[in-house]
């Protein structure tokens, strides 16, 4: 080993604390790429394997009812590869452990030959016997929940018949990844399943024999999707088709998609941050070293080595504090990285699962890391090369201190001189001062930007739940009915108020642009599904026109007073113009409401509901539930309140991992910047802080000193952390909108004040330990010695 | 008489740096008085500053007592000691330690804040005659001015020991006089008990008693007979 790197090695030793600081904070940079482009990759290889082998569908339809024979039809239209025609159906299950009703999409597999689509993967037992009625397979969640086994029977009812069920297996399908039921706002696994039976059984129950309801299709490769579509609807038309969509509206592919955007997001603003703390901390220690070292630097030159030679040796110990970090972060990113992906794994219940460790990502991180801590020591290092050996060797000028106020400004106040001390070392060296107030900003920064989400989610909550949809059960029917359904439902036990709703699927369009969505219809007086205008304050629904939610709006390019252009997928399939007469407010999904008789108008019939939005007594559920589990007329049976508290123990569940990760980010830098800040604070002033020592100042009043120059910093950097953090929420928000949903951008006080708190915290621990040193500073060594 | 400022008896010092122990104090016994001046003179290394450093209440003896007037000084804690530094005590020594950050007036206001009966700095100041440097910072003085504003930092609490350890070591004899003539002036103005090390024998001439180390010990202790002004020496 040369010499220079047995100084070097020395050097890293001695200053292992700094040393290691800057390397945990490099390590986080490159962690979160890792971790967040790793994740993300394992994600999507993982959902296009399992799509691939178990050869998911491309495009999707469901309709009335159809003959067999247009399965032939279909086939022939150009680019589809193949065709798998099935009977799909939701109905309501009657569970013997669960008090609330239940409900399951019913699917139907092929009777004889094998499926072409959509491949069920077995995970215990076998499929239904061909003949046999009875026998079913579940989605395996489903069964996990409810404690199911091979051989369990439960009731549901199919058509408005109660049948008894036996599971002859468990599985997972590609198709049902995310397996969300309607006006669901996370999987309950407890109460919406999936149910394969064979298809003659489950067409006998809904007097579909011969015929099919659903169609899902395979295009080849590069055939054209919105073609395929179009020809698909063009020949389900005559047969009550409900319009063909893609993967893009198919509700678990959606919500995968949503989540991968979300995870993109994040490795995008992450890592930058903290490669840039790095490069400041990077920057600080080795200015201060080269200038501790000026003698030596002036020395190595006039021994003969080149200015580049030496330039080289400051270089390599900024790149050896790299690669320190790459070494850590690759190995925190990954460990992270394959727990997050199996956590997704299970969440999402894939089959297996690729760990992409693509050696691509490993190198980026690394790069990026090395470059970090390489353009953090360039300013250095280029000093160092240019100094002139003779000027190295004399002791460097004295450092310049400026008085910040005028004299006579210091006769009038009694300014204590320990403070006077402070500003003064403060403005002396003003880029190092400005980027740790940055640093330490950043760290609130990340904190800000990370926490916000849990204020803001219940915030969503709060507006979808307690302002918006105020209804805590809707009963969705398997047809439309008329009116009397409605007064059945206002008299069912324990039913304070009642309103009814329709829903009905077109394809809104507006331009060049187009969507496939539900409209609502509801009362113009609705009290319970209430529908938000401006502030999120209730509006009366428009009595005519149609009334487009924000993000539709957006979307379309559609204002009030637009004309909008409505394909009705269902019955005669018109179209029609309406005027935009509102916009209105929520963050869950793509939505048009019209008032309920406006929207029959439309339809030419008179009063018909699909369903009924109830508030009941909860003190009386148990014989609501009892009636609703055996009611023919419904299909499924939303209860809001369930539905809250499922998605709030599931972020709960999350919520500790998440908020242990981001404090421990934010923790790392605001520890790394104050940190290397009083070492070099201390090492700068080290010989005066004696000095005072040994004039009789206490090691209190000492350490006050160096420890009110990290307060000042740490305190000028809050506000321009919250705005930072403020902008990395926003920047967030932005990455996470999706058509499914939207996050409202709210952050609230006790998400500054908490970060705030951390890093104030983190900032105490790194001066304490800093403290600890001045409290041990040698007085009588700096009587001896020269500066 | 009154009772002697400093009085040290048997005062051992053993520095312990792995297996080797340094004796750099072998028991001296030591007293001086009220507004005494005194010069201590020995070669490198004779425990000189050592022994300062403990009157100073900046280090501790091994063994022995220490006492100033009526306090034990081996018996003072930490935050007692630095009281002690704080109250009674002004120090000036060869690299004059002052804060580069703070002006000429600042660094002494640094003391005067803290101590119990300060001068003002400018008083102090004018005593040293930098009355008209106040403003400078130290990187803007000349290393006499700087050690004389050092000076006035130790004079402006009104200390009853005034402790030098080579404070002319850094200057020239003219710079040197001038500090010097500062010290004498001190230690008539206040009646500060001054104790000054030095390797240059002339200086010996300002002193009222000249004390010799040697090998941690004191080996001599004269009354000088015929005291001079500072301005009348030179080396
Ligand atoms: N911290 C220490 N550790 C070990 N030995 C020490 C330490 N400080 C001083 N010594 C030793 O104690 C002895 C006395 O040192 P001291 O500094 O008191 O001498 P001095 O008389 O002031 O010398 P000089 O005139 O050179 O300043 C010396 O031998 C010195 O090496
Ligand atoms: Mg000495």
């Amino acid at each position: 080993m040369s010499a220079l790197h047995v100084k070097l090695l020395r050097d890293l030793v001695r200053l292992w604390p700094q040393a290691l600081a800057i390397a945990f904070v490099l390590a986080a940079g490159a962690a979160t790429l890792i971790l967040g482009i790793g994740a993300y990759q394992s994600l999507s290889e993982t959902r296009a394997a399992y799509y691939e082998r178990n050869r998911f569908a491309d495009v999707f339809a469901d309709l009335t009812r159809a003959p067999r024979i247009v399965e032939d039809e279909i086939a022939r239209i150009p680019g589809v590869s193949s065709v798998e025609t099935r009977i799909a159906k939701i109905a309501l299950l009657d569970l013997p452990a669960v008090a609330e009703p239940a409900s399951a999409m019913f699917v139907s597999i092929p009777e004889l030959h094998e499926q072409k689509l959509n491949l069920l993967y077995m995970r215990s037992g076998r499929l239904p016997l061909p003949g046999d009625e009875n026998e079913v397979v579940v989605s395996e969640p489903f069964a996990k929940a409810n404690h199911f086994s091979i051989g369990s029977t439960f009731e549901a009812i199919l058509n408005g018949r109660k049948r008894t069920l036996r599971i002859a297996g468990t599985a997972l399908s590609p198709e049902f990844i995310y397996s969300l039921g309607p006006y669901g706002l996370i999987p309950d696994d407890r109460r919406y399943g999936i149910v394969w039976m064979r298809e003659k059984a489950l067409a006998a129950a809904y007097d579909l024999t011969g015929a099919f309801s659903s169609v899902t299709v395979k295009l080849t490769r590069g055939a054209s999707e919105a073609e395929a579509i179009e020809r698909l609807d063009g020949i389900l038309a005559r047969y009550g088709g409900l319009g063909a969509h893609g993967r893009r509206d198919q509700t678990s592919h959606a919500f995968l998609d949503a989540e991968l955007q979300q995870l993109k997001a994040m490795s995008r603003i992450l890592p930058p941050v903290f490669l840039l703390v790095a490069a400041f901390l990077v920057n600080m220690t080795l200015s201060r070293l080269i200038l501790l070292e000026r003698e030596q630097i002036g020395l190595l030159k006039a021994l003969g080595y080149s200015g580049l030679a030496v330039g080289w040796h400051y270089l390599e110990f900024a790149l050896a504090i790299a690669c320190v970090g790459t070494a850590i972060g690759i190995g925190a990113g990954t460990w992270l990285g394959f727990g997050m992906t199996k956590l997704y794994a299970t969440f999402y219940h894939f089959p297996f699962l690729v760990f992409r460790t693509d050696p691509a990502i490993y190198v980026i991180a690394a790069g990026v890391t090395l470059a970090a801590a390489a353009a953090g020591a360039v300013r250095a290092v280029r000093d160092v090369v240019a100094l002139p050996p003779a000027v190295a060797m004399s002791p460097p000028a004295p450092a310049v201190y400026r008085r910040l106020l005028p004299e006579a400004f210091y006769a009038f106040i009694a300014i204590p001189q320990s403070l006077v001390m402070v500003t003064r070392h403060l403005m002396r060296w003003p880029i190092r001062t400005v980027s740790s107030i940055l640093g330490i900003a950043l760290a609130v920064s990340v904190l800000v930007g990370s926490l916000w989400a849990f204020g803001s989610t219940e915030f969503m909550i709060d507006v979808t739940y307690n302002r918006a949809e105020r209804q805590n059960a809707t009963i969705s029917f398997v047809r439309e009915r008329s009116m009397p359904a409605f007064y059945d439902a206002l008299s069912l036990p324990g039913v304070l108020t009642a309103e009814p709703y329709r829903s009905v699927p077109v394809r809104i369009h507006h331009g060049p642009v187009e969507r496939r969505i539900a409209i609502s219809g509801k009362p113009a007086n609705a009290d319970l599904s209430r529908v938000l205008g401006a502030e999120l304050k209730p509006v009366r629904m428009p009595e005519t026109g149609i009334a487009l939610s924000d993000a539709l709006a957006k979307i379309l390019k559609a204002q009030v007073g637009d004309m909008v252009e409505v394909e009705i997928l269902e019955r005669d399939r018109r179209r029609a113009v309406l005027p935009v007469t509102g916009i209105i407010e929520g963050y869950l999904g793509l939505n048009a409401y019209m008032s309920l008789p406006a929207l029959n108008r439309l339809m030419r019939e008179g009063a018909v509901i699909s369903g009924v939005n109830l508030l009941y007594d909860t003190a009386r559920q148990g014989d609501l539930f009892k009636r609703l589990k055996a009611t023919p007329v419904a299909n499924f049976i939303a209860l809001q309140r369930t539905t809250l508290q499922n998605f709030r123990d599931t972020l709960q569940e999350n919520l500790l991992v998440m908020i242990t990760v981001y404090v421990s980010l934010g923790v790392i830098i605001a520890f790394g910047v104050v940190y290397n800040f009083a070492r070099i604070s201390l090492s700068e002033q080290g010989r005066e802080l004696a000095s005072l020592r040994v004039l009789g100042f206490h090691k209190s009043e000492v350490s006050a000193i160096l420890l009110s120059e990290l307060a000042v910093l740490t305190i000028a950097a809050q506000p321009l952390g919250w705005a930072i953090g403020h902008l990395f929420a926003w920047a967030m928000v932005q990455g996470f909108n999706s058509e499914l949903y939207r996050v409202p951008l709210v952050v609230e006080r006790s998400v500054y004040a908490w970060a705030s708190l951390i890093v104030f915290a983190a900032a105490l621990v790194s001066a304490l330990i800093v403290r600890r040193r001045i409290d041990r500073l040698d007085l009588i060594e700096v009587l001896k010695t020269r500066e | 008489m009154s009772q002697p400022v400093f009085r040290t008896r048997d005062l051992t010092k053993v520095y312990v740096t792995g297996a080797i122990e340094v004796h750099a104090l072998r028991g001296v016994d030591f007293e001086a008085d009220a507004g005494e001046f005194v010069v201590l003179l020995g070669p490198s290394g004779s425990g000189k500053s050592t022994f300062l450093n403990i009157i100073g209440g900046l280090d501790r003896a091994t063994s022995g007592e220490a006492w100033f007037t009526d306090h034990e000084l081996s018996r003072f804690n930490d935050r007692e000691l630095t009281l002690y530094r704080r109250d009674h005590v002004g120090f000036v020594f060869q690299f004059y330690n002052l804060v580069p950050s703070l002006t000429a007036r600042e660094n002494v206001a640094l003391v005067t804040e803290i101590a119990r009966n300060p001068m003002r700095p400018e008083e102090a100041l004018a005593i040293v005659g930098l009355q008209d440097r106040m403003d400078h910072f130290p990187a803007q003085l000349s290393g006499g001015e700087q050690q004389r504003v050092a000076i006035a930092r130790a004079i402006a609490k009104r200390p009853q020991v005034l402790l030098c350890d080579e404070p002319t070591g850094a200057l020239d004899s003219k710079t040197g006089v001038l500090v010097l003539e500062a010290l004498t002036q001190v230690n008539e103005q206040l009646g500060a008990t001054t104790l000054i090390i030095t390797h240059n024998v002339a200086i010996q001439d300002i002193a009222h008693r000249v004390v010799h180390f040697g090998n941690g010990r004191i080996v001599s202790s004269n009354i000088v007979a015929e005291r001079k002004p500072a301005s009348a020496i030179s080396w």
